[in-house]
């Protein structure tokens, strides 16, 4: 039995992004809080510690930081008529664990979405016609760009946010990304200084008629102090950013911005290596009353709240919906059922390897977000009419770790092992680059999220079943978008060139991104949304579901800047509406 | 190795107001956190060295077969010393001795069942098994054909046959799940682990790997080289034990 504990405010799942914003925010309004963590705590000086975080090896490979399958894993299969396999190691995308979960070793690129991309069913059919659509399950997420733009600026001026405005109030400005959403002010921190793959790319996409501009990067490109007064120093290039925690208190993560203000508070509590395996509901199924949770000596808790967010990362959420019977399964068959339905990723195939001769790249000079880029090609900033698909792809250069074991190019054709293999190795470390394509991923009725009728944890709980495959007008967008890859990557002189697209077959074993969204999507009804625009299920009221998992599509984009944005939104309407008329925020 | 070390070694920090719950939870590593950014002084986790000496997991007719299979895959030349001087043979024989060795963070429960391409590894085998049976199916090979062990093949010989397991021209009829292809992947993987990865994990010796293509290890701070493009970095690699 599961012992009763006393009652709190407000009980969170998970202190990783968004876990740390709720928490920050709702104690502000005198909240008593309380975050279940499944992870251990962490803390820079211990955990990310300079003397031994440059080890590849340890994080990089062996993956030290993450979720570890034996504790949660997954099944994956492409599509419905296959048998889904557990990934018995994560290895397409990573997710994190322990205190700041994923936001402790991701790169920091933080981006905002493109206004359009909120409306994209009505923006695309418009534009396009019904019929462009008819692969795609597009909705539109029941909010706007300019309802989320003060929370954009919000999460960006925690994080400090190295970059350079291309649209302020409207006013395009030289230098910045003239496509972007209007944005209220100038970004917290100037432009990282660029490396020098990236200022080939740049001029050759300039001589191009192309506008590149620096990327935005939760990498401090100087000391800074941020909106709740916690410091970060200058980011040194150190080459250790993806995967790792970063020891110089440089890169936006819980760690360096919220937890210094939130742990302090007496309103604020974290049982860490606790993890949650239940939302229990009350008996009409209208609201939850509970949470249980096991420690690591394997006893279970019962903790009681008034308010329930679900802040696990976006696939854990929408298991843990599935596991508690929260919202109602999606069915690709009848289409009906919201929880799991729309599940997309981020199509990564296309890349143009580039090899010269005689250059010094340096490699290992990096940041996790050091990069030049270009939206001429992202979502529809460009016509679509005369082409066969919707969506697109920010296409960008630049250097984020020169790590041997995981980076060692070879021209094409050059053996994996032996005499020829090193010599090659010796000679391109230094002089190759690339230039990618992160390209958008859009709805289908049959990408998805459910329970595994199978596999199941170590506590005897369904794992979760991934099905998804690339959608054909993704992967004709990852063609269109490679070929103009092609184009710039000529434009820089390579003595060599290699281009590639996505191709069919999701492979869950080679490393793509930890992008993966949808699932509790947002929206203005309850029958293709599985929460309202304010992250509250429908079903449940007095349960949010934070993360990328509220995302209707994935653009051509990092998430975590809407993520983050989302998450203050939410703060803002449970602090602002919730707490004064407890109940449905909208009207089904 | 960062597996050795035991989360036991963490401290429970003092938290301000502890539930009492946690408290007891006998030996448990879950705590309540609250009213404090918990920190102190040397909690650290460095990583151990290697034990440089003897070996750990595979037995002597192992040894013969993975030192002679490294230094093919990184063969001694001109740029720099072979995969067996550089460690790599050690390097794995302690990766398997260790977590890696025993999948113990994989997830291992059943059924297994041979899974699609795009479902990654789906055998029973932990990598320890894995090389246990590759290694044994390689040398019964060479014995049906040449009578002799991998080990003592002509480098000629021992490339060709390397080359047939990359291809799977040569099939090894390894366990359940285990194609010769993935043998061969897994033993190339963990030999440029082992050139590559941070001297204190055994191989890498004297930093070889890094020095081969200028990479500079450990220094993290290159504040005073972003800006100059194209012009090599002056300085050689340091590792986390201080090594240049
Ligand atoms: C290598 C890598 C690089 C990335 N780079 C970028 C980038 O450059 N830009 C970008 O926009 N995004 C990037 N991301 C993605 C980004 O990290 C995530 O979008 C972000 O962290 C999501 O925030 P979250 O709060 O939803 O989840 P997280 O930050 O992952 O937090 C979730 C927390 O919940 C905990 N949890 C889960 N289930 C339970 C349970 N049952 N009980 C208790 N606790 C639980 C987890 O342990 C975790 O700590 C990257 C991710 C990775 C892995
Ligand atoms: S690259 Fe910069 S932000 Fe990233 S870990 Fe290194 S110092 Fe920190």
């Amino acid at each position: 039995m599961a012992q009763l504990l006393p009652h709190k405010d407000v009980v969170i799942m998970g202190l990783g992004w968004t876990g740390a914003i709720l928490a920050q925010e709702l104690t502000e309004s005198g909240l008593d809080v309380v975050a279940i963590e499944r992870g251990p705590w962490r803390d820079t000086a211990t955990d990310f510690n300079i003397g031994y975080m440059p080890d590849e090896l340890r994080f990089a490979i062996r993956k030290e930081l993450f979720l570890q399958p034996a504790q949660e894993a997954m099944t994956m299969r492409n599509s419905v008529a296959q048998t889904a396999m557990p990934m018995r190691d994560y290895s397409s995308f990573l997710p994190g664990s322990g205190v700041g979960g994923a936001g402790v070793h991701w790169n920091g690129f933080n981006w905002r979405f493109f206004p359009n991309e909120f409306q994209a069913k009505t923006h695309l059919t418009k534009r396009y016609g019904a019929k462009r659509l008819n692969e795609l399950q597009l909705e539109d997420w029941g909010i706007t760009y300019d309802e989320l733009e003060q929370s954009y600026d919000k999460f960006e001026y925690v994080c400090g946010t190295s970059g350079k405005a291309g649209n302020l109030k409207g006013q395009i400005i030289d230098g910045g990304n003239p496509f972007e959403g209007p944005r209220s002010r100038e970004y917290p921190l100037p432009p990282l200084k660029m490396p020098y793959s990236s200022t080939l790319f740049a001029d050759a996409a300039k001589g191009l008629g192309l506008h590149p501009f620096p990327l935005p990067a939760s990498n401090m490109s100087k000391p800074y102090v941020n909106s709740l007064g916690v410091a970060l120093g200058e980011c040194t290039y150190c080459g250790y950013c993806e995967r790792f925690g970063c020891a110089n208190y440089s890169k936006a993560a819980p760690q360096t911005t919220i937890l210094p203000v939130l742990m302090k508070k007496s309103n604020f509590e974290v049982r860490t290596e606790c993890e949650v395996l239940k939302i229990n509901l009350r008996p009409d199924g209208k609201t939850a009353k509970s949470v249980t949770y096991i420690d690591t000596a394997g006893r279970e808790y019962e903790q009681p709240g008034d308010i329930i967010l679900l802040c696990g990362y976006g696939l854990m959420n929408v298991r843990m919906m599935l596991l508690s019977g929260i919202g109602h399964a999606y069915d690709p068959n009848t289409g009906k059922g919201t929880v799991g339905r729309n599940y997309c990723y981020q199509t990564q195939g296309s890349a143009a390897r580039l090899f010269y001769e005689g250059k010094h790249f340096n490699p290992f000079v990096a940041s996790g977000a050091l990069s030049s880029g270009l939206d001429d090609f992202n979502s529809d900033v460009f016509d679509h009419s005369a082409l066969d698909f919707v969506g697109g792809a920010n296409i960008s250069c630049g250097t984020s770790n020169g790590r041997p074991i995981g980076n060692r190019p070879t021209p094409p054709g050059t053996a994996r092992w032996g005499a020829q293999w090193k010599k090659a190795t010796a000679e391109t470390y230094q002089n190759a680059t690339a230039i990618g394509g992160q390209g958008s991923s859009y709805p289908t009725r049959g990408n998805y999220l459910d329970l595994d009728p199978t596999y199941k944890d170590r506590h005897g709980r369904s794992l979760l079943r991934i099905t998804f495959d690339f959608p054909d007008n993704d992967l004709r967008m990852s063609r269109y978008i490679s070929d103009q890859l092609a184009k710039i990557g000529k434009a820089m002189n390579p003595k060599q060139m290699v281009v590639s697209h996505a191709t069919k077959g999701w492979n869950s074993v080679p490393y793509q991104t930890t992008h993966n969204t949808g699932g509790a999507s947002m929206g203005a009804k309850p029958d293709t949304s599985a929460v309202n625009k304010y992250l509250q299920s429908w079903d449940v009221s007095n349960v949010f579901v934070l993360g990328a998992s509220a995302f209707q599509q994935n653009e051509g984009r990092n998430p975590t800047g809407t993520v983050g944005a989302l998450a203050y939104w939410a703060a803002e309407a449970i602090r602002d509406q919730y707490l004064k008329k407890p109940g449905p925020l909208v009207q089904a | 190795m960062p597996w050795g070390v035991q989360p036991s070694r963490r401290r429970f920090l003092a938290s301000a107001s502890a539930l009492p719950i946690l408290a007891f939870a006998g030996g448990a590593m879950a705590r309540s956190i609250s009213g404090t950014l918990p920190w102190q002084a040397f909690a650290g986790e460095p990583p151990k060295p290697v034990n440089p000496l003897g070996w750990f997991f595979f037995t002597p007719d192992e040894v013969a077969t993975v030192e002679a299979i490294v230094d093919r895959l990184i063969p001694a030349d001109s740029l720099s010393v072979g995969g067996k001087a550089a460690g790599c043979a050690v390097f794995i024989d302690r990766q398997l001795a260790g977590a890696f060795g025993k999948s113990s963070k994989l997830y291992m429960k059943g059924p297994f069942a041979n899974g699609l391409p795009t479902q990654g590894y789906q055998g029973t085998l932990t990598p320890e098994g894995r090389y246990r049976d590759g290694l044994r199916a390689l040398n019964d090979h060479v014995r049906t054909g040449h009578a002799k062990s991998f080990a003592q093949l002509a480098p000629h010989d021992q490339d060709a046959m390397l080359a047939g397991l990359e291809s799977g021209q040569l099939d090894l009829k390894l366990a359940q799940g285990l194609s010769t292809r993935a043998f061969f992947e897994l033993v190339l993987q963990n030999t440029m682990e082992g050139f590559f990865a941070d001297p204190l994990y055994g191989g890498n010796k004297g930093m070889v790997g890094w020095k081969l293509v200028g990479f500079p290890g450990a220094r993290y701070d290159y504040r005073d080289h972003i800006e100059k493009h194209n012009v090599p970095y002056p300085k050689g690699p340091i590792s986390i034990y201080g090594e240049s």
